[in-house]
């Protein structure tokens, strides 16, 4: 770039003086802006206005000075440095995070709840003849079956018809808006629908409600055991079907027109146009959203969480994670149910990698 | 399509199916948008009216009002059978109200020796409503704080301190979108444009990783931040959603620097650029939009995140949705309180959204692996 300016030559021990202080301030920030934060009572806004600057300023910081002191190393070192220096910390940040975690869980399942005794697989046998979990089994495999369905479902239905709606963008961004909303905001919502007080006169749960409406008796809904399961999948069907319609639709929109055309004039109906032209055409990105709402399914824990603690019979395998690592402190066992989800989601991993390699993105 | 369907509207039959579109559309639609509403409007409402109506309530109805009281006639018999206004029922039936005529209804009030009968009239109702923003400013307290439940006794309560939640949340969530992308985007470059051995295997075990369940990760994580004693700190929150997002952020990165035609890379080569300035300054800026899209996702995600709140943060430095969820768990039943956090949870994730719809639906898009 013509912007840059020759850099003049400068001495070797000038060169150092500038690097070794260009350390020390890195240091000084990263360092003393930690000790900082953690001693800081005063004012909360200040602090917080403080910790943003400081992360972000730290990170930047960061990758100036290590490209600084990588620039000063001859050119063939600077071949393989420089690559190391951009990479690196994303490398060793995915190495902590990710792929040393797994090799350390996959560890800890094999041991007791103290993490010193080797106890062989008895945790998996546990995994797989628990009660408990074999009900969460059960439930996630409800999740996995409904809330697939009903999400790429419904996903499907509202891409295609909104397609030939006047008011599309209106009707897609009101059903999309739940994507923006946490589940345990989600969660607040639906148990105010589901609430429930016992008292025909003054239910104030919308449901509930309407079933008074309708000549019923107010139910405790979340209680009420397999169809709680339902209502919670419902939860996550809201949430997510705007995901589902929004990469739906945009498949749709890539049809060709002339394929359309051709079908119509061939005396196809708009069903067997959806089933025999639309379905097939868009068969790649209903593989994908299915897939990515499956593993969602697999993971799911917040949902439950917050609206039953997985009480009910309504516990999901992620949520007994959970119990197990923090309410009953038997970590072997969690990491063993961790291990367990992991195995479910390889087929979709290795799906995802064939796809990658057919891509050839990697020149 | 829509070309197809706009002359197709002209028949007669066209013009009735693009109806029925339109009808399921508005049920679908207004479905999906209720329970929302609900929470918004209470949220808004008196506590009082809250416990002893629905939200809907506010909506004008019909409904019936007590317009007046009546003394039943002393010499009444009450054990049997009551005639009130031409209308014949038992006691019990009395005290659950009986409609004498049209739009007016009758209803014992108290036991039998107190001889009260409610008049209700049906009317209009709901016009003036009763709306506030105490439920705001009682669930961004800290202190202790007042209301009152559906019969009007006041009831105190530990304030559950929104105003901090909002507050550690834009300080977790903020650097914890920035980070992963300044790192990402350095990552996405070497991948994309600089040579060094075992690049290929990484970026496929980057792939891998994609898919990859939080879960596996907790458990160690948790031991490694209770060794550096960071748990309940902003900065182990930054780095374990720096660390989750990676994947997913060098990955769309990736895909979109790697498309950068490549002679712009190359005359600033020639021109003496180095490849940290060629980033900076040409790299960068190019990638905008790409940046933009896995922003609004990580921040939406961070925001929005339980779980890993739940595990690193525990009860310190509480973020909106911990916040929230712990008051599900205490104050199950509060529903101005629940109404009015859930909200404010709510508020900045759906301007991002709506603001920025069209950068998260490319991200949406770029970010499935798509056949």
């Amino acid at each position: 770039m013509s912007t840059v300016p020759l850099v003049p030559v400068e001495s070797p021990i000038a060169k150092a003086a500038k690097l070794i202080g260009l350390l020390a301030v890195t240091v000084v920030v990263l360092g003393g802006g930690f000790l900082f934060l953690k001693d800081f009572k005063d004012s909360k806004l200040l602090l917080v206005v403080f910790a943003v600057i400081w992360g972000i300023g730290a990170t930047a910081l960061l990758f100036s000075v290590l490209n600084a002191i990588g620039e000063t190393f001859p050119r063939k070192v600077r071949t393989w440095l420089l690559p190391l220096i951009f990479a690196g910390p994303a490398l060793v940040l995915l190495f902590w995070f990710l792929i040393l975690p797994t090799i350390r869980t996959l560890g800890l399942s094999f041991l007791d709840e103290t993490s010193t005794q080797f106890v062989g697989i008895s945790n998996y046998i546990y995994a797989f003849t628990n009660p408990t979990m074999l009900e969460s089994f059960g439930n996630n495999l409800l999740w996995l079956v409904f809330g697939t369905a009903g999400t790429v479902g419904l996903g499907l239905l509202i891409a295609v018809l909104a397609d030939r709606s006047a008011w599309e963008t209106a009707f897609k961004a009101l059903i999309f808006m739940p994507m923006a909303i946490s589940f345990v905001g989600a969660g607040v919502i639906w148990k105010f629908m589901y609430s429930y007080k016992g008292d025909d006169a003054s239910e104030i749960g919308l449901l509930n409600a309407i079933v008074l409406a309708f000549g019923g008796h107010s139910q405790a809904w979340l209680q009420l055991p397999i169809w709680n399961n339902f209502l919670l999948i419902i939860i996550m069907v809201w949430l997510q079907t705007g995901y589902a319609m929004v990469i739906l639709s945009a498949a749709i929109k890539g049809i060709p027109e002339e394929i359309m055309e051709a079908a119509r004039i061939d005396g196809a109906n708009e069903i067997q146009i959806f089933w025999r032209v639309i379905v097939p055409s868009i068969m790649g990105s209903i593989i994908t959203v299915t897939t990515t709402i499956v593993i969602f399914c697999l993971k799911l824990f917040d949902i439950v969480r917050v609206m039953t603690g997985g009480n009910f019979g309504t516990n999901v395998v992620a949520n007994q994670f959970y119990l197990e690592r923090f309410t009953n402190q038997q970590t072997g066992r969690a990491s063993a149910i961790a291990i367990v989800l992991l195995v479910a989601v390889v087929p979709v991993l290795i799906y995802n990698l064939r796809q990658f390699a057919e891509r050839k993105a990697f020149k | 399509m829509s070309g197809k369907v706009k002359a197709k509207a002209n028949s007669k039959a066209g013009r009735l199916a693009t109806w029925i579109v339109t009808a399921i559309l508005v049920v679908v639609t207004v479905i999906w948008t209720v329970p929302t509403l609900g929470v918004l409007v209470t949220s808004f409402r008196d506590s009082r009216d809250i416990f002893s109506s629905g939200w809907w309530t506010v909506l004008p109805h019909e409904g019936w009002t007590k317009t007046g009281e009546i003394q039943a006639d002393p010499s009444l018999d009450l054990d049997q059978p009551i005639t009130l206004e031409g209308k014949t029922a038992d006691f019990n039936t009395w005290r659950t109200g009986v409609e004498t005529k049209p739009g007016r209804m009758l209803k014992w009030i108290g036991n039998k020796r107190t001889r009260t009968i409610e008049v209700d009239e049906k009317e209009w109702v709901g016009f003036g409503v009763n709306l506030t923003l105490d439920n705001y400013k009682n669930v961004l307290s800290a202190g202790e704080i007042k209301y009152k439940d559906g019969n009007g006794n006041e009831i105190s309560r530990n304030g559950n301190n929104f105003a901090d939640a909002v507050l550690n949340s834009l300080a977790v969530s903020i650097p914890a979108t920035l980070i992963p992308i300044l790192i990402a985007a350095f990552a996405a470059f070497a991948f994309a444009w600089m040579e060094f051995p075992g690049r290929k295997t990484v970026f496929v075990i980057v792939v891998a990783l994609l898919v990859v369940p939080l879960q596996i990760a907790l458990i160690p994580v948790l031991q490694d931040f209770t060794r550096l004693d960071l748990n309940g700190t902003y900065l182990a929150m930054w780095l374990a959603h720096t660390g989750f997002g990676l994947p997913l952020a060098v990955y769309l990165l990736f895909n979109y620097i790697s498309q950068l035609p490549r002679d712009i890379l190359e005359s600033a080569y020639i021109d003496g650029a180095t490849p940290f300035v060629t980033f900076v300054r040409l790299i960068l800026p190019l990638s905008v939009p790409a940046l933009a899209s896995f922003a609004i996702f990580q921040f939406l995600w961070v925001w929005n995140d339980y779980l890993v709140a739940l595990i690193f943060l525990g009860d310190r430095n509480r973020v909106v949705t911990s916040a929230l969820a712990a008051m599900v768990g205490e104050k199950g039943q509060d529903w101005h309180l629940l109404t009015s956090g859930a909200f404010l949870s709510m508020i900045l994730p759906l301007c991002v959204f709506f603001g920025l719809q069209r950068f998260f639906v490319r991200g949406l898009m770029a970010g499935s692996v798509k056949g």
